[in-house]
C-alpha cells in the first residue's frame, strides 16, 4: 500500500482538513452513522504525527467511523478509493442484501409492479371507507373491511378493476395495522408470573415498623412477540405479491420488532425499504426488489440462506415465523424440508399462508409444500382479506 | 497511555495474539476514552480481549453478564434486604427517621458490577459482556451510564466516577443494537483467525506442543470451519483439541486418525455435526491439511 504521508507536521493543515470532511461525506453517502464527534476525535488522530502514515491510520478510522458489520466489510475499499484513488468496485456488488436493492431502486424509479398503485387514489378510497357507509361487520373483527365486504371475500387474483385493487391494498394494509395494536395491547393486559418486588416491599414495610404487610409486586413485563414473514415473490404469486406486500408493510410500520424478507430465486431482506413511512415509496422500492430473475422459486435454498445468515439476529424464542408462499418449489424438496425442520426448531411458530388453499379443490400435493407441512404449526389460506383478518386470534393466543 | 506498539508486545506477553487492527483499537480506547464494540460469531475469542486487556493494563476486569430481563437491581445495586429487615427489627423503638438513614446506608448497599466499576480507585476493565441479549430499555439505560459515568441512588446521592473504567461491549449479533450504542462505541469486528494467527494462539497458550503439531491443527480448524455445521468450532474449542491431542501423545494428525476421531467432543457440540463429521469426512480434510 501506498505510504503517502496524510499530513507531515504535528500541526493538521486546512488541506488534510477538507480532505477529510470529503471523506466523512463519503462515508455518510455510503450508509455510515457518522456524526460530528466522530469527526472530531480522526481530527485529532491524525494531528498526531505518529498516526499520519496511511497504513497506521486505517485502522485508527476503520475502529472510529464502523459501527456495524457491513461498514467494516465496506470500509477498506471506500478508504482506498478515496485516499489512494483507486476506483471503487460498488460495494453492492458484494451479497444480496438489501443495500444492494435500495441503491439500485434508488436509481431506477420505475413503475414498480402491482404493488406500485398510485398514492392518491389508493388514500381516496380509504378515506371514502370511513364515511356514511354504515354496514359494519357484526362481530367486528374486521371494522376495516366494512364496506368493502364483498371485497374482503373476494380473491385478489379476481380483483381485476386497479381502483379496486388499490382499495384492497389499503384494507390489508389497515388490517395488518389494527392487528398489530390488538396483539400487544392484549400481550400488556396478560399478566405474566408475579413476582415480590422486596425492594418497594421492604420500602413499604418502614411504615409498620419493618412488618412487611403491604406486599409489593413486581410488574409484569411487557414482552412483545417478534414477526419474521417470510413473502415469495416468485412468478407464480405474482397476483398476491401487492398485497402481500402492503400488509407486510403495515404490520412493520408499528410493530416495534419484526422483519421482512422476500424471496424468488435468493433471499432479500427488506426490512429497511418496508419501515419507510411513505406506503407509495417503500413499495416503489420493495417491487424492484421483488422483480426475481425470472426463473422458478428456490424455496429451500433461500430458507437455507436465511437459516444460516440471518436466524440467530432475528429469531429469538418468542418469533412467529410466517411463510407468504404457494410452495412451488424448484429446489429438492428433501432440501426444503430439511430447512424447514431447523427452522422449526429456533421459532416459536410457523405459519404458513398459502394463497391456494382458498382456491376451490386444492391440495397441499406440490411435492415442496408436503415436505414443508409435517414442520408447520398453522396452514392458513390467504387469498382474500377475510382470510388475512382469520390471523389475529391465532398470533393473540400465543 | 500506552501506544500501539506497546500494547500489541504486552499482548502478546500476556497471550493473546492480536492484529494490527485490534491492537490500534485498544490504543484508541484510551485515546479517546470512548469503549469499544466487539462484534463477532461466538468462539472468536471476544471475552478473551477484555481478559487480556486487564491483564495488560494491569487492572482488575468486572464482568456484567447480560441475559433477557436484566434489570437495574441486577446491574448496578440492590439492598440487602435481610439485613435490613433485621436492622428494622432490631431497632424497633428507635425514631423512625433514625432506622431509616441507617438501613439506606452503606453498609446495607450491594454493589453488582457496573457501580463497582465506577468505584473502584483504580480504573478496572469493564466487560460488558452479550449486550445483544439485553433488552432494548437496558441498553438506553447502559448508554446513559456509559456517557456520563455516574449513578445516582435515590436513598444515598449520586456516586461519580472516581477512574473511567475502560469499557469492553461485545455483541454476538443476535439483536440489532441501537444506532446511538453503536456511534458511543469504537468498533471492531471479530473474525476467526488465520491459520498463522490461530497456530501462534496454539502456541502461545500450550508451550509444550510441537510447532508442526500446533500448524495442522491450525490448518484442519480452518477446513473444518468451511464445513457445513450448525455451530462452528471457536478458539476455545481448538485449545482444548490441542490440549486433548497433547495429552494422547499425538504427535502428527495424519499418524492418529483414530485419536482424532475419538477427541472430536473436544471441537462438534451438537448431534448433527457429529452426525455429518464421519471418519471418512474428518479423513478427506486430514489429507487435505497433513
Amino acid at each position: 500500500m501506498a505510504a503517502a504521508r496524510l499530513s507531515t507536521r504535528d500541526d493538521i493543515g486546512p488541506a488534510v482538513r477538507r480532505r477529510l470532511a470529503g471523506f466523512v461525506r463519503t462515508l455518510r453517502d455510503a450508509g455510515f452513522n457518522v456524526g460530528l464527534a466522530e469527526t472530531r476525535d480522526a481530527l485529532a488522530l491524525l494531528a498526531s504525527a505518529d498516526r499520519a502514515r496511511l497504513a497506521e491510520v486505517r485502522p485508527a478510522l476503520r475502529a472510529l467511523f464502523c459501527g456495524r458489520r457491513s461498514d467494516w466489510d465496506a470500509f477498506d475499499e471506500i478508504f482506498d478509493a478515496f485516499w489512494t484513488g483507486s476506483r471503487v468496485k460498488s460495494r453492492v456488488a458484494m451479497s444480496g442484501t438489501s443495500a444492494l436493492a435500495s441503491q439500485k431502486t434508488a436509481r431506477t424509479l420505475a413503475p414498480a409492479s402491482s404493488a406500485g398503485g398510485e398514492p392518491g387514489p389508493a388514500a381516496d378510497v380509504e378515506r371514502g371507507v370511513d364515511q356514511p357507509e354504515a354496514d359494519a361487520a357484526p362481530e367486528g373483527r374486521r371494522e376495516g373491511a366494512s364496506r368493502a365486504e364483498n371485497l374482503a371475500r373476494t380473491d385478489f387474483r379476481r380483483i381485476a378493476d386497479p381502483d379496486a385493487l388499490a382499495e384492497a391494498h389499503a384494507l390489508a394494509e389497515r388490517l395488518a395495522r389494527r392487528m398489530r395494536v390488538r396483539l400487544t395491547r392484549r400481550d400488556r393486559a396478560a399478566a405474566r408470573g408475579r413476582r415480590l418486588d422486596l425492594r418497594r416491599t421492604v420500602r413499604a414495610s418502614l411504615a409498620t415498623g419493618g412488618t412487611p404487610l403491604r406486599l409489593v409486586l413486581r410488574r409484569p413485563r411487557y414482552r412483545p412477540l417478534r414477526l419474521v414473514v417470510l413473502v415469495d415473490a416468485s412468478g407464480s404469486m405474482s397476483l398476491y405479491t401487492g398485497v402481500f406486500l402492503r400488509f407486510v408493510h403495515g404490520i412493520l410500520d408499528h410493530f416495534r420488532e419484526a422483519e421482512a424478507f422476500l424471496f424468488h430465486t435468493r433471499l432479500v431482506h427488506v426490512s429497511d425499504a418496508l419501515r419507510e413511512k411513505d406506503t407509495a415509496r417503500a413499495l416503489d422500492r420493495l417491487g424492484l426488489m421483488a422483480e426475481g430473475v425470472g426463473g422458478g422459486t428456490r424455496i429451500g435454498d433461500s430458507l437455507a440462506t436465511f437459516n444460516r445468515w440471518h436466524a440467530a439476529r432475528v429469531i429469538h424464542s418468542r418469533t412467529v415465523v410466517m411463510i407468504l408462499s404457494d410452495g412451488y418449489d424448484t429446489g429438492e424438496p428433501d432440501r426444503l424440508g430439511a430447512e424447514m425442520a431447523a427452522l422449526a426448531r429456533r421459532c416459536r411458530r410457523i405459519v404458513w399462508l398459502n394463497p391456494m388453499i382458498g382456491w376451490d379443490g386444492y391440495e397441499p400435493s406440490a411435492r415442496g409444500m408436503a415436505a414443508a407441512l409435517p414442520h408447520v404449526d398453522l396452514f392458513a389460506p390467504a387469498h382474500t382479506l377475510e382470510s388475512l383478518a382469520a390471523l389475529e386470534p391465532y398470533l393473540a393466543r400465543l | 497511555m500506552l501506544d500501539r506498539q506497546t500494547i500489541a508486545d504486552r499482548l502478546a506477553t500476556v497471550g493473546y495474539v492480536a492484529d494490527a487492527g485490534l491492537s490500534t483499537a485498544l490504543a484508541l480506547m484510551d485515546l479517546l476514552k470512548r469503549p469499544l464494540l466487539l462484534e463477532g460469531e461466538a468462539g472468536v475469542g471476544k471475552t478473551e480481549v477484555a481478559k487480556a486487556l486487564a491483564a495488560v493494563h494491569g487492572v482488575e476486569l468486572i464482568r456484567l453478564q447480560c441475559h433477557e430481563g436484566l434489570d437495574r437491581a441486577d446491574a448496578l445495586y440492590e439492598w440487602n434486604y435481610q439485613r435490613q429487615l433485621l436492622a428494622i427489627k432490631a431497632r424497633e423503638g428507635l425514631d423512625a427517621d433514625e432506622t431509616e438513614a441507617h438501613v439506606f446506608s452503606e453498609k446495607y448497599l450491594l454493589e453488582r458490577p457496573l457501580l463497582a466499576a465506577i468505584r473502584r480507585p483504580v480504573a478496572p476493565v469493564l466487560l460488558i459482556d452479550e449486550i445483544d441479549r439485553s433488552d432494548e430499555e437496558f441498553e438506553a439505560f447502559l448508554l446513559e451510564i456509559l456517557s456520563d459515568f455516574q449513578v445516582s441512588i435515590p436513598e444515598l446521592g449520586t456516586v461519580r466516577a472516581t477512574a473511567i473504567p475502560r469499557v469492553v461491549l461485545t455483541s454476538n449479533g443476535t439483536r440489532e443494537l441501537s444506532d446511538a450504542l453503536r456511534r458511543r462505541c469504537l468498533y471492531h469486528a471479530l473474525d476467526f483467525p488465520d491459520v498463522d494467527r490461530e497456530a501462534r494462539i496454539i502456541l502461545a497458550r500450550l508451550p509444550d506442543i510441537d510447532v508442526a503439531l500446533a500448524l495442522q491443527i491450525a490448518r484442519l480448524m480452518e477446513r473444518i470451519r468451511k464445513e457445513d455445521l450448525s455451530k462452528l468450532p471457536g478458539v476455545a474449542e481448538t485449545l482444548d483439541w490441542a490440549a486433548a491431542l497433547v495429552g494422547l501423545g499425538v504427535t502428527r494428525i495424519d499418524a492418529e486418525r483414530e485419536a482424532l476421531f475419538d477427541t472430536l467432543a473436544c471441537v462438534l457440540k451438537t448431534r448433527e455435526d457429529h452426525a455429518r463429521m464421519t471418519p471418512e469426512v474428518l479423513g478427506r480434510l486430514i489429507a487435505r491439511v497433513a
